[in-house]
């Protein structure tokens, strides 16, 4: 077992090694010009050359490359400061270390994300296995069509639909908002309680329909029909026979599904005007703050598969066959 | 409607003793079904309206780009009040602004979906095929060569594939850009839709390469590839007469969830803000818009918003549809 997990940590540090050189080489060694960006418009020749200098961008690529990369690991001296381990670089617009302004935005990512999964999947594979449970009755029916009708919503059309019923037009609940966990338990419960159903609702009716028919693939197996034989009731077969291998598939997809949940907290940040390290990414995409894109981009690289190294691990524990490959 | 779990009505055209092409029987089999009908026919009607948008659009007496609320040449029509919110119900709908208009500038919504549902149709379906082109020939490479250069093209799918996308679709938008157009300068949409084109085609053809590689690589061992090996046919005939048409239905299936999630992509872009601009007519810049209206006039986000789900949902409705046609014993 420690075996598995020290080769998948290995493999993910060499990707994300990979990952790092492919999204520096873009960024800085491209035609676009690094320090012009940085100059931003109206830029004066001096400020640029000054800009250049600072950003060390006169030193030969193999050199800032390696700077970039070792500042990950032991942090960097920069004219404006020192950047302490993991030192991402320093926003152009604002001048702050990346690495501390994202730690202070992903809370907020942190709660959509693994608050979305909880309710997706408490909601999603008990609505699915449900549906199995009473296959082919009115359940069935009406668990399979609204889950179909529901994963054609988008977060950016359900979200504004939710907020004008529960917020703008009955005031029934506050316009949402991210408060630390640490500071009011029940503030963040409660405002962040509209943007994780709503970005849930999107990945549910995904895991209703597959823990379904993964459900009922299972119920059809050998040795849940031996155990029906045996004259147990349907409810035991039910959870102590079928339930586990249902999972399997369930989490396999869970863990592929990680990028896209990232991807669905950024709609989710969005629509709902939170804070998040989504709205960061769009912020430096659309002021063209390189260091602060490149940043984010690498931190969710590192998320996803530090995620996907837990899922394998999880993987391996309800199947056994996974150590041994 | 045909839910999950209904028994697929049974192919009875075997009986009759007539040669069929698996592609006849497809056909056939695609056609009882009537939930794939139904949604073929929305799915085509959508693009027919993308295509005759302009006509459409004419015929309404409008167009996406005048700011109907604001020029003088239309001050004896008023359709916004003094907060910039559209006059009458539902967003302002009437006669001349068939779905209304929108707040502040009162350009016509109607013009402004169907010329934003050309924009995103056309693009997704141009990216789509490119993906699906390039997956298909990376995936038969891998899995009809196999060895060494399957394992060096499976590295570089997973490579590909570890990228966080749709953070990376935001950030790579400007980097792409600037690789065209001078940063400090306006950028055309032209290069803003060749900037989408491009990230999307580099981040979204693995998925497919890995399903035509699995295809791929069972059907190298079997039975009729060997007997054209040994009848001395080239790899290029064994790959275009062998193999090509036994990956077509997969390739299909995968083509009719590809273009939806992609159609759903450039929506994502542009909602982001990072895809297209003002004022071009665009799906997902008409939700941006809705959310910043949202508190005001929740209607403007009605008609682009119905029209989307019904889209997306025909569409995958579809793909199910198709999946069944092809393999009656699939999944559900």
């Amino acid at each position: 077992m420690l075996q598995f997990i020290l080769r998948r940590v290995l493999g993910a540090v060499v990707t994300l090694f990979l990952i790092g050189a492919a999204t520096f080489f873009l960024f800085v060694a491209a035609p676009s010009d690094y320090a012009s960006l940085a100059c931003g418009k109206d830029c004066s020749p001096q400020r640029l050359a000054d800009i250049r200098e600072a950003l060390g961008l006169n030193l030969p690529i193999a050199q800032q490359f390696w700077d970039f990369m070792s500042g990950i690991v032991t942090g960097r001296d920069f004219p404006t400061g020192h950047c302490p381990a993991p030192c991402l670089g320093q926003s152009f617009y604002s001048g702050d270390m990346v690495w501390s302004t994202i730690m202070d935005r992903f809370p907020v990512t942190m709660t959509l994300t693994v608050g979305g999964a909880i309710v997706f999947l408490v909601v999603g594979v008990g609505a699915g296995m449900l549906a199995a449970y009473r296959q082919a009755t009115m359940v069935d029916k009406i668990a399979t069509g609204a889950s179909m009708v529901l994963s054609s919503f988008q977060i950016y059309f359900l979200g504004p639909i939710v907020l004008t019923v529960l917020v703008y037009s009955t005031g029934w609940m506050e316009d949402p908002k991210y408060v630390p966990i640490t500071d009011d338990p029940v503030g963040w419960f409660i405002g962040m309680s509209i943007p994780v159903c709503v970005m849930a609702t999107i990945f549910t009716a995904q895991y209703t329909r597959m823990a379904r028919s993964s459900m009922i693939e299972q119920l059809a197996e050998d040795q849940v029909r031996t155990a029906r034989a045996k004259g147990m009731s349907n409810r035991y077969v039910f959870f102590r026979y079928a339930w586990r291998g249902s999972l399997i598939p369930i989490v396999t997809v869970l863990g592929i599904d990680i990028s896209s949940m990232l991807g669905g907290a950024v709609v989710t940040e969005l629509t709902f005007s939170l804070q998040g390290i989504g709205q960061l990414a769009v912020a430096g995409a659309t002021t063209k703050d390189l260091p602060l894109t490149m940043g984010v981009m690498l931190f969710g690289a590192f998320f996803i598969l530090f995620i996907n190294i837990l899922t394998d691990i999880t993987y391996a524990f309800i199947d056994p066959r996974v150590r041994l490959s | 409607m045909v839910v999950d779990g209904e028994p697929e009505p049974k192919a009875k055209s075997e009986a009759k003793h007539e040669g069929r092409s698996p592609g006849q029987l497809m056909w056939i089999r695609f056609k009882r079904d009537r939930t794939g009908v139904v949604c073929a026919v929305v799915v085509i009607a959508y693009f027919l309206i993308a295509l005759l948008a302009p006509l459409l659009v004419k015929l309404a007496g409008t167009d996406p780009y005048t700011l109907y609320g604001q020029d003088p040449t239309y001050a004896d029509q008023p359709i916004l009040d003094d907060f910039g919110l559209p006059l009458g119900y539902l967003g302002g709908v009437s006669g001349d602004h068939w779905f209304g208009v929108e707040p502040q500038y009162g350009r016509d919504l109607f013009a402004m979906l169907m010329f934003g549902m050309r924009t995103s149709l056309y693009m997704a379906l141009g990216i789509t095929v490119l993906v699906m082109v390039t997956g298909v020939v990376i995936g038969l490479v891998g899995g009809y060569f196999g060895g060494r250069t399957d394992y060096w093209v499976g590295r570089v799918t997973d490579f590909f594939l570890s990228f966080p996308s749709q953070l990376f679709f935001i950030a790579f938008m400007p980097v792409v850009t600037s690789f065209f157009v001078d940063p400090r300068e306006e950028t055309p949409t032209y290069f803003r839709a060749l900037a989408m084109l491009i990230v999307l085609w580099l981040l979204g053809w693995m998925g497919m390469a890995r399903l035509v590689r699995s295809t791929v690589l069972s059907l190298r061992e079997r039975e009729f590839v060997e007997a054209a090996k040994v009848s001395g046919a080239s790899p290029w005939r064994i790959v275009r007469k062998e193999i090509l048409p036994n990956v077509v239905t997969p390739i299909l299936v995968q083509f009719t969830y590809q273009l939806p999630s992609t159609i759903l992509t450039i929506a994502f872009l542009s909602f982001a803000g990072v895809g297209f601009v003002e004022p071009t007519p665009d799906w997902g810049r008409l939700f941006a818009a809705g959310a910043q209206y949202a508190e005001q006039d929740p209607a403007f986000m009605f008609f682009p918003g119905v029209a989307l789900v019904v889209f997306i949902l025909a569409f995958n409705l579809l793909g199910d549809s198709v999946r069944d046609a092809f393999d009656p014993k699939s999944g559900r």
